[in-house]
């Protein structure tokens, strides 16, 4: 009998016990009808080849692991940074359960968002009375200051008319007449989260600044992040660095409070966000500026209507990045970049040289959102690395044009390929065909890591498998440093793990590296 | 081990108005059918009678009321297909569902994922604009051609439809015919769309309705059956359950010959109306074909409980009374092997957990099924409810919650929230959603979908975890340092309130 009161085995190491082995092994003989070991084998080594790879690049239809969300979530999280605000999603309410739960298992917060609860009777018949009671629900219930209102798919299947809708839920006294109620049409069956994030953002920018004058307030900024998991980390070290440089600046959309609130006997349904009355000044900024350019083509170009200056960045990381956007910031403001952020810079170069010769002719696999893959091949670059496969499962043709512009520009850059569309199944063919020493992504990477045995980094959402890392910064020299280190612990745990085998490969097991 | 206490029916009744006079009246008149206090049980069992738990269930969320609900997609690919192992389930849609469901709900299994087994995998047809204006068939029978070519060893196919599919006329049932033919493989179509239905559970019928059409009474399979042989229906194997279940039921000499549907293959459901007897553990997801079998092939099949020793005792001894007196002789010799062990095990905790207070907000079999594990312990239930259960999931109830338990069904985050800052129970077990809330006012908390990524909690073995598991939630230092030492806070004071 395995399992005893003083040592208390849970799955991991109960299953490996001899009487589940044996059990499972029966299991499999007698009962599920397995195909014969060598058949398995033989597939399993056929789809490490080029001939499986070309069958899978080639596929026109099937998506396998995909490395994208759909756009309701983006607007979810979009809405999460604004003061006090409830997501309000119309269409079928499982999609709810499921922006929620994907959330909190990254953040381990709380995330609060509530479904019009659509069923049969209003895909028939629309779903205004949801829209209507929904409103007022809501409104009573949680005390919002605004409801930001988007869709599932079901909603835009079956062409709701969103702005009709609360119109009619106002007029019916769901919400008082004055009462702020944005919204945006998000459906899943087009783009990814990044858009339904551009699209919430925009919403709320339309509704507070809608028919409204500018009066430019010069030198001011308002700086959009995007969709980004480690909000909690960058928009507090952005803060930090704007504070130091003594800039007038808003974030639109500021979810870091929000995604991390304290524990203190106090469940906060709401913390944080963006001010209702900054978002309305914030029409009066010299400039906005947007943290990640695929985030944000549509709510830039709105900000462009009122003559705003803009300028986008691709998750500004590593350090030509932070440089052209401290110097954009100091440009549009007028202010210095002080010497204590020179020094912070410096400090980030001396780490990169301290350890430039474990980072030179690395090769990396990076996937993940555009924006930051374009960032993460252009930080590894400056340590020397190679980028060999970027990878973006929601990138665009313009991305894919930007990507080759950048590797084209480093030498470190000329074996690089860049895959826009594709998913972690091709991925997978890539790294067993064309393999590399590094794997940049998020934990759904940990299955490439298992079966390619190329070590994962994990640098973006989601982050279901370790805490806490989305409470530090990636953006910033600071971040720089952070991705820096996680970097090079990857590979030296991976050497010392290849090295330590006692009296064989020990030899080079140093302790000084 | 049946422990005796009462809960304070006085007060749940007060929280219950309190909570409905924030509601708009519509909302409050709606939510108030689905709040009550458990009347207690002297009269438990006697048929007709009105439930001691009474509350209207199985009905459409509240709009904008934070239901914690999902849809029957989630009941159907998420719960009932998703773990059989060595099929390809694809997500018929945009990305979104297969996305948030992919590899969440810890269906355990061994495969060469990938190769032979494919759950914890996303296969999506990541819909677009295109495919929503002209149909998705021409893709889906492409997907399948695709699936064919890149996963061979695929036994067969599911199509798991998101809300697009019923809304925009595709006929997933004909390229589903056409491509099982021409590939001479199962493809099973189900029409699980989010909008179907009030929460999960309608997909978990659809999903079972598929298996009886679609995997069923096909070509006659060959598999020599025995006297013992009983399927295992209801058993997700979540964390291991289902192992930590099979032991047993191998051990007092059963023969499990298919398991639905954790680790589970396509041959173990095609063959199991083969069984003598099946036996049901997460009724709520599964009886619809346990019903099927009893019907068209005259299966019998009954319920039982591995949660806990007393209830894993009980179940052992009615599920052996049904094979005679080997196995009945059989099953007593194992309840008395592992009797030491539940000694050990409730030595150990009891002392640490008698007299806690549990709050449960689940869904399945687990707002009842847990209960008297916890009471194995020495802890007591103040409040339970179910996400999307039925009124027969709250007649069963009947049997285990005590007088003065608060039962709330399909339960909004308003709700939950008030009554656990009211009650202050010392763990509240329910789902990620509830998790982060809980913890933030102090309240130890437990993951009981998932296990909070532990398990399993079925059978002995996993009895200890569950304990252990419980006693690191709630004895953990972590909740004693809330409290900034330099300011005075108002938590004890409310905890003492509470009392």
């Amino acid at each position: 009998m395995p399992q005893s009161a003083e040592k208390i085995l849970d799955h991991a190491p109960l299953f490996r016990e001899p009487e589940y082995r044996q059990m499972l092994a029966e299991k499999k003989l007698n009962f599920e009808c397995p195909h014969a070991e060598q058949i398995v084998t033989e597939q399993g080594e056929h789809t490490k080849t080029w001939e499986y790879r070309e069958k899978n690049l080639a596929r026109e239809a099937l998506v396998v692991n995909p490395a994208k969300a759909c756009q309701p979530l983006g607007a979810v999280f979009a809405a999460a940074g604004f003061e006090r605000t409830m997501s309000f999603v119309h269409g079928s309410q499982g999609c709810v359960a499921y922006y929620r739960s994907h959330l909190s298992r990254h953040f381990k917060e709380p995330s609060s968002a509530v479904s019009s609860s659509m069923t049969e009777d209003a895909a028939v018949f629309g779903g205004l009375k949801n829209m209507v009671d929904g409103l007022a629900n809501t409104y009573a219930l949680y005390d919002p200051k605004m409801i930001a209102v988007s869709t599932t798919c079901m909603a835009e299947v079956i062409g709701d008319d969103l702005h009709g809708f609360i119109e009619n839920a106002r007029t019916e006294g769901s919400v008082p007449p004055e009462f702020d109620v944005p919204f945006a049409h998000t459906p899943a069956f087009v783009g990814s989260h990044v858009d339904g994030y551009d699209s919430m953002v925009k919403g709320i920018l339309e509704h507070f600044w809608k028919g409204k004058e500018r009066t430019k307030a010069a030198g001011t900024i308002n700086i959009i992040p995007g969709f980004d998991g480690f909000c909690v980390g960058n928009n507090r070290e952005l803060k930090r660095l704007l504070n130091l440089m003594g800039v007038s600046y808003t974030f639109i959309q500021d979810a870091s409070d929000q995604f991390d609130t304290p524990s203190d006997g106090e469940f906060r349904m709401y913390d944080g966000g963006t001010k209702i009355k900054d978002v309305r000044a914030a029409l009066n900024a010299e400039a906005t500026l947007s943290l990640q350019h695929y985030n944000t083509r549509k709510t830039l170009e709105y900000c462009r209507e009122f003559e705003q200056a803009t300028a986008s960045f691709h998750y500004p990381l590593g350090v030509k990045a932070t440089d052209e956007f401290l110097m954009k910031v100091s440009e549009v403001s007028g202010k210095e970049i002080p010497e204590t952020i020179r020094l912070e810079r410096g400090r980030l170069i001396d780490a990169m040289a301290d350890s430039q010769s474990w980072l030179h002719g690395k090769k990396y696999a990076i996937y993940g959102d555009p924006d930051f893959v374009y960032a993460v091949a252009r930080f590894v670059m400056e340590t020397g690395g190679e980028p060999i496969h970027c990878l973006a499962t929601n990138g665009t043709p313009a991305w894919e044009a930007e990507m080759k512009e950048l590797l084209a520009a480093s030498p470190f850059g000329k074996d690089a390929q860049v895959w826009a569309g594709k998913d972690l199944w091709a991925m997978r063919s890539l790294l067993f065909t064309e393999p590399v020493d590094l794997l940049i992504g998020n934990s759904y990477g940990k299955y490439l890591e298992r079966d390619t045995g190329t070590p994962l980094v994990r640098l973006m959402f989601p982050i279901f498998d370790r805490h806490h890392h989305h409470r530090f910064p990636l953006m910033g020299y600071q971040g720089g440093l952070r991705v820096l280190t996680t970097i090079l612990d990857k590979i030296f745990d991976k050497l010392d793990r290849e090295s330590m085998q006692l009296g064989v490969t020990d030899y080079s097991y140093d302790l000084t590296r | 081990m049946s422990l005796d206490y009462e809960n304070d029916s006085a007060f749940h009744e007060e929280l219950i108005t309190q909570v409905l006079s924030q509601y708009p009246n519509k909302a409050a008149k709606r939510r108030q059918k689905h709040l009550s206090v458990a009347t207690g049980g002297e009269e438990v069992g006697e048929e007709g009678q009105i439930s001691e738990c009474d509350v209207k269930s199985n009905i459409k969320s509240i709009p904008g009321v934070m239901t914690i609900r999902g849809c029957a997609y989630a009941g159907s690919k998420g719960v009932v297909w998703g773990p059989v192992k060595d099929m390809v389930h694809v997500s018929h849609g945009p990305v979104g569902c297969g996305q948030y469901s992919w590899s969440q709900r810890r269906n355990y299994y061994v495969g060469t994922t990938g190769i032979d087994t494919f759950v914890t995998m996303q296969f999506t047809s990541d819909f677009q604009e295109k495919d929503i204006v002209f149909g998705g068939d021409g893709k889906l029978e492409k997907i399948i051609d695709e699936i064919e070519e890149l996963f061979p060893l695929s036994k067969g196919i599911t199509v798991q439809s998101e809300c697009p599919i019923g809304l925009i006329g595709d006929d997933i049932e004909a390229v589903s015919r056409k491509k099982a033919k021409e590939l001479e493989k199962t493809i099973v179509p189900v029409r699980c769309e989010g909008f179907r239905g009030v929460s999960q559970s309608l997909g978990h019928h659809i999903a079972n309705d598929a298996i009886r059409d679609w995997v069923f009474g096909k070509d006659e399979v060959e598999f020599e059956t025995g006297a013992y042989d009983v399927n295992v229906v209801g058993d997700y194997n979540i964390g291991g359950d289902a192992w930590a279940s099979r032991i047993l039921l191998e051990e007092i000499g059963l023969r499990v010959v298919g398991n639905w549907s954790g680790d589970a293959t396509l041959a173990e459901m095609e063959r199991a109306p083969k069984a003598k007897l099946n036996l049901i553990h997460c009724y709520r997801s599964m009886n619809y074909i346990c019903r099927h079998m009893e019907e068209k092939y005259g299966i019998p099949w009954m319920e039982y409980n591995f949660f806990g020793p007393s209830q894993i005792e009980a179940s052992l001894r009615n599920i052996a009374k049904h094979f005679g007196p080997t196995i009945e002789e059989r099953a007593e010799r194992v309840i008395a092997k592992y009797q030491p062990l539940v000694d050990a095990v409730v030595d150990k905790y009891w002392p640490r957990l008698q007299g806690k207070r549990v709050m449960l907000y689940v869904g399945g079999l687990r707002p009842r099924h847990v209960i008297t594990a916890y009471e194995d312990l020495g802890m007591q239930i103040v409040g339970t409810g179910y996400e999307f259960g039925h009124n027969d999931d709250y007649q069963r109830t009947g049997h285990y919650a005590k007088k003065g338990t608060l039962i709330y069904d399909d339960a909004t985050s308003y709700e939950l929230d008030k009554f656990i800052e009211r009650i202050r129970p010392d763990l509240v077990g329910s789902g990620i959603k509830e998790k982060y809330p809980v913890q933030k006012m102090g309240i130890p908390f437990r993951q009981m979908h998932s296990w909070d990524y532990s398990g399993p909690y079925h059978g002995y073995d996993g009895f200890a975890i569950f304990a252990r598991d419980m006693d690191l939630a709630i004895n953990n230092p972590v909740w004693d340092l809330y409290d900034a030492p330099w300011k005075k806070t108002t938590v004890p004071a409310e905890r003492l309130a509470a009392e």
